[in-house]
């Protein structure tokens, strides 16, 4: 069409007296009825089962899929839980444990596409062996459930939870509030020395970011159900999203409008984001350890517990850093302090309670993009006199971060 | 923080399960005619007879009824086919059977559907029963969607052997082959399908026990059983996860082989199991003699356990003295708590 046609055409539409003659529909009706035509579209070929498509699955066998997402035994029983992952419906026919059946019953005759199912076993395992659970299908497939060594999984009665609270406390609250000792050290220290300080600050961030996507991953290798990795991924866009939002909401405020507000982000801001961050790292860190306990993973030693509380006093140092030139007050400071590491408290209760791997490795993907959106934020305290944000120093103390919490880490490697 | 890596590897396995039932049972290329297979049975976990186990393995529910399960073992037991009988010229006796390759889903545990390959529709097909030196003529039929064979262990020409490419070999669905033979040498023998792949050919059900009776007889037996020893693959992999004897897992749990204190009880054992290599059968508060293949008039061993590899089989012959229930299994805890396992119950004389 040549241009002139073009203006031609436009013009044409123009005239005042031709679109002008029928009332335009209203929004909202041009928003809901394609809605409605897709649905109305859909239901016919739900309904009409896809109009001549249905010999197209004629000769597809069924395709199980089922993850297991828990094991926990007791005595003379042993509970699995499964989920249905795949396009259709499982029954679980017949359970034989080691090349034994054995009678049991279970929450779900048949399993439907994402729901899950909980098979319990007579059986009598003996303390420290390893059994090999299958769960026969009506199609004569096997889900198969291992124990590495039988061991009673604890019961969760007032005193389990106790107990995870108190782990919780001393794996999150505690560390960090030591940690935080070091505010007086670190409002001492000069212009190099706090900038190598927030370097190491941000080498640990992008530590905790990057082992919580790695162990978020783990958790959904092979289970699918819920999205598998992209749960961790999305969990981090969205804590990112959320905290950027936060920092945003709140640079605002400081200077009293939108069209003012400053560039960078208050010292007492990020001292509050790495406290959020943190703290749902340590939700994701609780999680993990709450459930490793209650699957009877994980012995508690005090071993493991010197061992998280090292690796998380560095935290503490993370949330005071950046306050630096701008020393809060001792409440602040207790505040901060349990905002970064009471989610512990919860993640282990939680994960010893409810253990979802789905659900888990979202929560971590949240720590990680929280921790990781905070690393970013502190990059502009960096900056030198010289306007350098990668300095010598900064890049040694980024280093020192990552080296510090891999080495410490690996004292908890249960 | 390097911890859930570990709960998940050492107490939370995360498995993925992907099955398809065994091959060629859906989807094949070979669309044969013939009549369709037997209606499905119920596929839902369903309950078996409800006959409680009382510390021994078994199945949630009990075994399948034999009415659901298409598969009734005890009646198999006793079950002897002498075909249909004529009289030659020369004086022989013409046996004749009809035997058709079936496709067929049987309930082989409550809620687990198996989708075998059968003759004349059942696991194990049908006992032939012959007496030495008679013509044998066997009418093969497979309605099936695959192309079979009846191999016959016995003494015959080649081309009567049932093997692929010689004789009449594959017969394709909707195809039909006679074999005819003479029935020798006397003993404990078996027929199986020989086409290959060789392993689903057996293992999805194509065998069944073939007798000589002795020209001259053996010594009257009260009571004269088959036993074939098979197992189930239903997930495709390189093992079984059902084992029986005549074709119901734990079916003589539920219900007992019945036979009479001090009465001559014959046993034709016959072990076709596939994927493992050695089966067995053991005789609780009893011994008894045992003649390898059943060829030979005397007994080789007086003993209460025996093994078999495939496709080996022999006479059992035993009495029991005391009344009551004696249990009889593999003597391979793994296929007796996984089916292959019942009574003996006694009742006085």
């Amino acid at each position: 069409m040549s241009t002139e046609a073009r203006h031609r055409n436009r013009a044409g539409s123009g005239r005042p007296d031709e679109p002008r003659a029928r009332r335009p529909l209203p929004r909202w009706l041009l928003g809901l009825g394609p809605l409605a035509l897709i649905a109305l579209v859909l239901g016919f070929l739900a309904l009409l089962n896809g109009p001549a498509l249905g010999s197209l699955g004629e000769r597809v066998p069924p395709r199980e899929e089922v993850v297991v997402e828990d094991v926990r035994l007791s005595p003379g029983v042993i509970e699995v839980t499964v989920r249905n992952t795949g396009p259709d419906p499982v029954s679980i026919a017949q359970v034989n444990v080691s090349d034994y059946f054995a009678t049991f019953t279970q929450t779900r005759d048949t399993i439907a596409p994402l729901e899950s199912s909980t098979v319990s076993v007579d059986y009598h395992w003996v303390d420290g062996d390893p059994y090999e659970i299958a769960l026969v299908t009506s199609i004569g497939g096997k889900v198969i459930a291992e124990v590495d060594a039988a061991a009673a999984t604890p019961e969760r009665d007032g005193s389990f939870f106790t107990l995870m609270a108190l782990l919780g406390v001393y794996v999150g609250v505690i560390p960090v509030a030591l940690g935080m000792l070091w505010m007086p050290f670190v409002r001492r220290s000069t212009g190099p020395w706090v900038r190598l300080l927030l370097g190491v600050t941000v080498g640990l961030l992008a530590f905790l970011a990057l082992d919580a996507v790695a162990e978020g991953f783990a958790l959904v290798a092979g289970n699918s159900a819920f999205g598998g990795p992209l749960a961790v991924l999305l969990g981090a866009l969205i804590a990112a999203l959320l905290l950027e939002g936060v920092d945003a909401w709140m640079r605002a405020r400081r200077r009293g409008g939108p069209g003012a507000a400053p560039r960078t982000t208050a010292p007492r801001t990020l001292a509050l984001l790495v406290a959020v961050g943190i703290g749902l790292h340590n939700l994701g860190e609780g999680l993990a350890i709450g459930s490793a306990y209650a699957v009877g993973s994980l012995a508690l030693g005090a071993a493991l517990i010197v061992g998280f509380a090292i690796h998380n006093t560095t935290e503490g140092l993370a949330i005071v850093t950046p306050l630096a030139k701008e020393p809060p007050g001792l409440a602040r400071l207790v505040a901060l302090g349990l905002i970064a590491g009471a989610p512990a408290i919860l993640g282990a209760v939680l994960g010893a309670s409810v253990y979802q791997p789905s659900l888990s490795a979202f929560l971590l993907g949240l720590g990680a993009g929280a921790v990781a959106q905070v690393a970013v934020k502190l990059l502009p305290m960096l900056r030198d006199g010289a306007g350098r944000t990668l300095s010598p120093a900064t890049v040694a103390g980024i280093i020192v971060g990552m080296a510090v919490m891999f080495a410490t880490g690996l004292l908890v490697q249960a | 923080m390097m911890l859930s890596g570990a709960a998940a590897l050492a107490g939370v396995p995360l498995v993925t399960a992907k099955q398809v039932p065994a091959e060629g049972d859906t989807h094949t290329g070979h669309g044969g005619p013939g009549p369709s297979p037997a209606p499905a049975p119920p596929a839902s976990a369903a309950n078996g007879t409800g006959i409680a186990h009382a510390g021994h393995a078994g199945f949630q529910g009990g075994s399948v009824p034999p009415e659901r399960a298409g598969i009734d073992p005890t009646a198999i037991l006793r079950d002897f086919d002498r075909g249909r009988t004529s009289s030659l010229p020369d004086g022989r006796t013409l046996r004749e059977w009809d035997l058709v390759a079936l496709d067929r889903e049987f309930e082989i545990a409550p809620g687990v559907t198996f989708a075998g390959w059968t003759y004349n529709g059942r696991i194990p097909g049908p006992t032939l029963w012959a007496r030495e030196g008679d013509l044998l003529r066997i009418h093969f039929t497979n309605a099936g969607s695959h192309p079979h064979t009846i191999h016959f262990h016995g003494i015959h020409r080649a081309e009567m052997d049932g093997t692929p490419g010689i004789g009449a070999g594959s017969i394709d669905p909707g195809r039909g082959f006679t074999y005819e033979f003479d029935a020798v040498p006397f003993g404990t023998h078996l027929y199986h399908c020989h086409q290959a792949p060789l392993a689903p050919h057996i293992a999805k059900g194509l065998y069944g026990g073939f007798i000589i009776e002795p020209r001259e007889g053996r010594p009257p037996a009260d009571d004269e059983m088959v036993m074939v020893m098979n197992g189930y693959n239903t997930d495709g992999g390189d093992d079984n996860e059902f084992y029986t004897v005549n074709g119901l897992p734990f079916h003589f749990m539920d219900f007992p082989v019945q036979v009479r204190q001090n009465a001559l009880v014959r046993i034709h054992l016959i072990n076709i199991l596939e994927y493992d290599p050695v089966n067995s059968f053991h005789i609780h508060g009893n011994f008894f003699h045992y003649y390898p293949t059943g060829t030979m008039l005397t007994p080789s061993e007086f003993t209460d356990t025996v093994s078999q590899v495939q496709g080996q089989r022999g006479m059992l012959e035993l009495r029991f003295p005391y009344p009551g229930k004696y249990m009889f299994h593999a003597h391979k805890t793994e296929f007796a708590e996984l089916g292959w396992m019942g009574f003996f119950e006694v009742s006085p004389a």
